[in-house]
């Protein structure tokens, strides 16, 4: 047990810092049967950053929304919330009452449930059984639910069943779920998977409003480039379960490594 | 919006007039047409048919307890007649102790089995049986304790689906093996039978069973309201989100587990009481209430009817229950096919049950 | 000396005159008027050492010995008398039963009992040997010395040498007393064991005593060897009925993810194909050839349960894909359809299936246990079918297709894979499992309406054990469960022992929810 802090053990050493990060990501591995979802995976998310991630299908991105949630535990390495919560220890519920929010890349709404069911499930408040039965809507978080039905272009739907919505109003509708939950890191994965250009257009521009006040931290996973280009946020390019490269988009496309990924087969 | 608005409250009217004229029928005109009309008129309703009715009430109650977990929650409990069955072995026990000393061998102390079985004294979880307000606690407590234990178990470790179907009906399975043993001091294969009285009342009386079966009236009324609390609730939508996409749920904060760990162990306790009211009636409880196969007529009961809404489990336990009464007196080796086509039929054709079709027909 | 005893044998078998007058007279003798003149004769009758009293002795414990008014003892059997003496065809219509008390009836049976030591056939002579073995008595003793005298069998002399072996402990002489032990050292015999447990309460000798004591602890570790060998030959035996159960249920549950509640019914109309198939052996074709009525029924109920299988698919199952809780209650009901329909076919009540000769008896090993064949032979085809299909899922097209199909159906669809037709053979290959097993069931249990259900919860509790989807998981989740059982079971007796199982089972569920030999990975959540 003595060697238990050999720096040679973490390939990073001791110096690499969480100080002041809103999640932190170091030395991740996952596997599957011998495949190596997630491999030796680090990255670091300051508080109030937008941050999308790319990477071709298999790259990784998916399983590590999983592990940040808690569904996916990792064989190795730490991933830390605020600088000191350890997300590999706590269930998923305990994640998100912590401001974790999640978007799945295929919408997964409460299809018998109404659109503002839906929403009101998601409103942040007491999540016990208890306290869930005798809870009462107050005045206040009403119009909080209509302001974000608005706000998400579904006002007209309110009473609707939300298995009834197309694809990109459910798509809207998730996202509207996560502002409910009023979460201070937002994984967003594949948001605009579906949708018109009209739509990804109006997208983008509800993210860039979120990630404009810096109370919060989004992740976006996303395959299309415009899209991406839209956000013009740091993108990181992740390639078989570990980081090849980080940058803006032009550093990004400029990079061998990446147009060797991308292009090279 | 107060907690009894919402309790009351519904866009359909027509509900809460038609549970007010089925409370009218089953409270007001039976016992009127029981008492006050006499036998040889047509209108009389014969005691028999009180009782029977008074069974029939007592399995709405379970079929509301089962639509809880299951047409609420989406959790296939195949084991749910274990608790129906505790609950009545529970009262059984009760009755069993008021006995007294006009059982076959006339001991005040012991019950005619254990005398049988050449035991000296009463088993330790035999005492406190000899008062009511004690057996009525452990007709909910045991099972209430039960579910929340093996619910606590299966759906920590996220046992779900058609796996949890199936260790419910191993637990259940497991009960009935376990209290076919004499050893186990509740009378082994025979179950307990032969009771005398209620509290005080003779259970040969027809007044007795009148009383029974308005007392079942009145549980499954409350047991409505009850379960209609919940269902009505935020957590009630909780428990559908659950049903419809549980791992969804969890990315919400929620977590399935207390959920349905509540809707399990408050469902286990309600199908307590419905046993509990179930056994004065019938007379006896034995192990072979604890069999498989019960449970899942309880799930059909919930299907026929349409689950997911209380009224339909209602309906499906009076429905099923009576076709079952008819079929087995008038044709009994047809009775297994038409079950066995109910499974079916209601799986293929009518996911939505007998109210579904109702309410289908009525708006298209 | 070797031609005198071939001489005595012959005079024996064909018993001499004399002989015969004295058998005659001892008969006679048991029409005495007191009860101790006939105990006299029921001895006298015994000393003789001729076959034939035997029947006359347990006739006569039994109250069918009869006096006709001539003075000739009858022997009633079914209603019909036949002459003691002559063994003719006799008429009872005046004869009266001769009488008896218990003393009578004690001795004549013993008497009856040491007979059989020389009876022609070896088992009974083995049987009438170890009788004596299990109640020595000093009476017996001249009787057992005379048997083995005269015995060829190697077998029947082992045992007769034990319990003159064992009569010796009572011997007076310490030495004889000694060597009476030595003799019974190398014995694997239980009865043994307990009359050297008696001898030990009551020796005084202490040489004896501790020759006693050595000999009792060399018994007693043959005998737990022998006991662990008979509970894992039957944990194995439970364990492969188990298996048979299950290995249909892996196909549907692991493979197609469909809980098939009537699989119990398939099994249970394998045991009735192999009813009917008997009864066909029975009434169309010679008896000589009865015994090949089970190979025969293997196939012919593969062929009906997969059929019934294909037509279950194709009408309901099918119509339920990705809703497994509807499928169950569907199955579910299926299952009652199927009870009521074989009820009302064949009746509510067992029928008899009967085991081939050459699969009745079995193999008499130490400590009176038996390996018996139907038990063997089940194993032995349990394992058979599991291998067959192994091979089939791994090596043939079919398997190659149906694994294709539950890996990713919308890609095996475009690559020309009838889908369609997979499903259903699938879901009919193992129903068609279920009906071999239940040919195989049929040897060892009742065949009744019910017996599906006896099988249902058992073999659930083997695949969700062993791990879905995993053959392998299913044997071993199979014969461990079979284990642990009939281990338990000298413990917590029959009942105990199973809800045990059943609770570690749920337990052990709760720790590993996927089973002993789980898939891992991302696909296996969503």
């Amino acid at each position: 047990m003595a060697d238990e802090s050999n720096p040679q053990d973490d390939p990073h050493g001791p110096g690499v810092p969480a100080a002041g990060s809103i999640l932190y990501l170091d030395g991740v591995t996952v596997s599957f049967d011998g495949f190596k979802a997630l491999n030796n995976l680090s990255l670091v998310l300051e508080p109030g950053e937008l941050r999308t991630i790319v990477g071709p299908n298999g790259a990784g991105k998916t399983t590590m929304m999983d592990v940040i949630t808690g569904k996916t535990r990792p064989d190795s390495g730490d991933v830390l919330f605020d600088q000191q919560v350890d997300l590999t220890r706590l269930e998923e519920s305990a994640i998100a009452n912590l401001g974790i929010g999640r978007k799945f890349q295929k919408p997964t709404v409460f299809e018998h449930l109404s659109v503002f069911d839906n929403l009101e499930l998601a409103l942040k408040a007491e999540r016990g059984a208890f306290a869930t039965l005798m809870f009462l809507l107050k005045g206040e978080q009403r119009d909080r639910i209509q302001a974000t039905l608005g706000r998400i272009g579904l006002a007209d739907k309110s009473g609707q069943l939300a298995g009834a919505l197309s694809h990109g109003q459910k798509q809207w509708l998730e996202i509207g779920m996560l502002l409910m939950q009023d979460q201070r890191l937002l994984l967003l994965d594949e948001p605009v998977a579906g949708m018109t250009d009209a739509e990804t257009e109006a997208t983008a521009a509800l993210i860039l409003d979120l990630a404009r006040d810096g109370t919060r931290s989004l992740v976006v996973v996303e395959h299309d480039m415009e899209f991406v280009r839209a956000l013009g946020a740091k993108v990181t390019v992740l390639h078989e379960g570990s980081v090849l490269a980080e940058g803006s988009l032009e550093t990004i496309q400029a990079d061998a490594k990446v147009v060797e990924v991308y292009l090279g087969r | 919006m107060s907690l009894s608005t919402r309790l009351l409250a519904t866009h359909d009217r027509r509900l809460w007039l038609g549970l007010g004229a089925l409370a009218l029928l089953l409270l007001g005109v039976v016992p009127a047409l029981n008492l006050a009309v006499p036998p040889d008129s047509a209108l009389h309703v014969p005691n028999y048919v009180v009782t029977l009715l008074g069974k029939y009430l007592c399995y709405a109650t379970l079929a509301l307890a089962m639509d809880l977990v299951w047409g609420y929650c989406g959790v296939l409990s195949l084991g749910h007649g274990a608790f129906f069955a505790l609950g009545g072995y529970a009262m059984g026990m009760f009755m069993m102790r008021s006995i007294g000393t006009r059982g076959v061998y006339g001991n005040a102390d012991l019950p005619d089995f254990m005398v049988f079985l050449n035991w000296k004294e009463l088993p330790w979880y035999w005492l406190g049986f000899d008062h009511f307000w004690f057996a009525a606690l452990m007709a909910l407590a045991v099972p209430g304790a039960l579910a929340l234990v093996f619910g606590w178990l299966a759906f920590r470790s996220r046992i779900t689906g058609v796996y949890l179907s199936i260790i419910t009906q191993a637990m259940t399975y497991a009960l009935m093996l376990a209290f076919f043993r004499n050893e186990m001091g509740f009378g082994g294969n025979n179950g307990l039978t032969d009771f005398k009285d209620i509290l005080g009342f003779p259970l040969s009386q027809p007044s007795t069973k009148l009383g029974l079966y308005l007392l079942s009236a009145l549980v499954l009324g409350l047991a409505f309201l009850l379960v209609r609390f919940v269902v009505t609730s935020k957590l009630g939508r909780v428990m559908m989100a659950v049903r419809d996409a549980e791992s969804r749920v969890r990315f919400l904060g929620y977590s399935p587990t207390a959920v349905k760990l509540f809707a399990f162990t408050l469902s286990a306790m309600l199908a307590g009481l419905a046993g509990a009211l179930y056994v004065p009636q019938v007379g006896i409880i034995n192990p072979g209430e604890f069999s498989p196969a019960n449970s899942i007529e309880i799930a059909i009961w919930v299907a026929v009817g349409g689950r997911g809404t209380l009224v339909g489990a209602v309906l499906g336990a009076f429905a099923v229950n009576g076709a079952k009464t008819w079929l087995t007196g008038a044709a009994p080796e047809l009775w297994l096919f038409l079950l066995g086509a109910l499974f079916i039929a209601v799986t293929l054709g009518l996911p939505k049950g007998l109210l579904g079709l109702l309410r289908t027909n009525k708006h298209g | 000396m070797k031609i005198f005893k071939l001489a005595l044998l012959a005079l024996l078998a064909v018993a001499s005159p004399a002989f015969a007058d004295d058998f005659a007279d001892a008969v006679r003798g048991l029409n005495a008027d007191g009860y101790s003149d006939k105990i006299a004769a029921a001895e006298a009758l015994a000393t003789l050492g001729d076959g034939r009293a035997a029947l006359v002795l347990d006739a006569l414990a039994d109250g069918r010995l009869y006096a006709a008014p001539d003075g000739a003892l009858l022997i009633e059997q079914a209603g019909a008398f036949t002459d003691a003496v002559t063994r003719a065809a006799a008429s009872g219509a005046e004869a009266t039963a001769i009488t008896v008390n218990n003393r009578l009836r004690g001795v004549a049976r013993g008497a009856a009992g040491r007979l059989a030591l020389f009876s022609p056939d070896p088992s009974l002579r083995k049987r009438a040997a170890e009788a004596v073995l299990a109640q020595p008595n000093p009476e017996s003793a001249e009787t057992i010395r005379t048997a083995l005298a005269r015995e060829a069998d190697a077998e029947v002399r082992q045992v007769m040498t034990l319990a003159l072996a064992t009569l010796d402990l009572a011997a007076a002489e310490p030495e004889r007393r000694k060597a009476a032990i030595v003799a019974l050292k190398g014995s694997s015999n239980p009865q043994v064991r307990g009359q050297l447990q008696r001898l030990l309460e009551i020796e005084a000798e202490p040489q004896v005593k501790a020759a006693a004591e050595k000999a009792l602890a060399d018994i007693n570790v043959r005998l737990t060897l022998v006991d662990m060998g008979a509970n894992i030959f039957q944990g194995l035996s439970l364990g492969s009925v188990l298996l048979l159960a299950a290995i249909g249920l892996a196909v549907t549950f692991g493979v197609m993810g469909v809980i098939n509640m009537a699989h119990g019914e398939m099994i249970m109309l394998g045991s009735y194909t192999a009813f009917v198939v008997q009864e066909g052996f029975r009434a169309f074709l010679p008896p000589d050839y009865i015994g090949l009525y089970l190979p025969v029924a293997v196939p012919v109920a593969f062929v009906v349960t997969f059929a019934i299988g294909v037509v279950l698919e194709r009408t309901v199952i099918r119509f339920l894909y990705g809703r497994p809780l509807e499928t169950m209650l569907a199955t579910w009901g299926i299952s009652l359809m199927l009870q009521q329909a074989v009820r009302s076919i064949f009746g509510a009540s067992n029928r008899e299936v009967a085991n081939p000769a050459w699969m009745t008896g079995g193999i008499d090993l130490a400590g009176g246990f038996t390996l018996t064949y139907n038990r063997v032979v089940i194993i032995g085809f349990c394992l058979a079918v599991l291998g067959a299909l192994a091979a089939l899922l791994r090596w043939s097209s079919f398997g190659l297709h149906m694994r294709a199909v539950t890996q990713n159906r919308p890609m095996a669809a475009a690559m020309g894979i009838p889908t369609d037709r997979i499903d259903a053979a699938t879901f009919g290959l193992g129903s068609g499992i279920a009906g071999m097993a239940g040919v195989a069931l049929s040897q060892i249990g009742n065949v009744s309406p019910n017996l599906g259900q006896t099988y249902i919860v058992d073999s659930f509790m083997v695949v969700v054990f062993g791990g879905v989807g995993s053959l392998w998981g299913t044997l071993v989740g199979a014969l461990s469960l079979g284990l642990v059982n009939k281990v338990l079971e000298p413990y917590a007796g029959a009942m105990l022992g199973k809800i045990l199982v059943l609770v570690v089972v749920i337990l052990f569920i709760q720790k590993r929810p996927r089973g002993l030999f789980a898939l891992k990975g991302r696909s296996v959540d969503s």
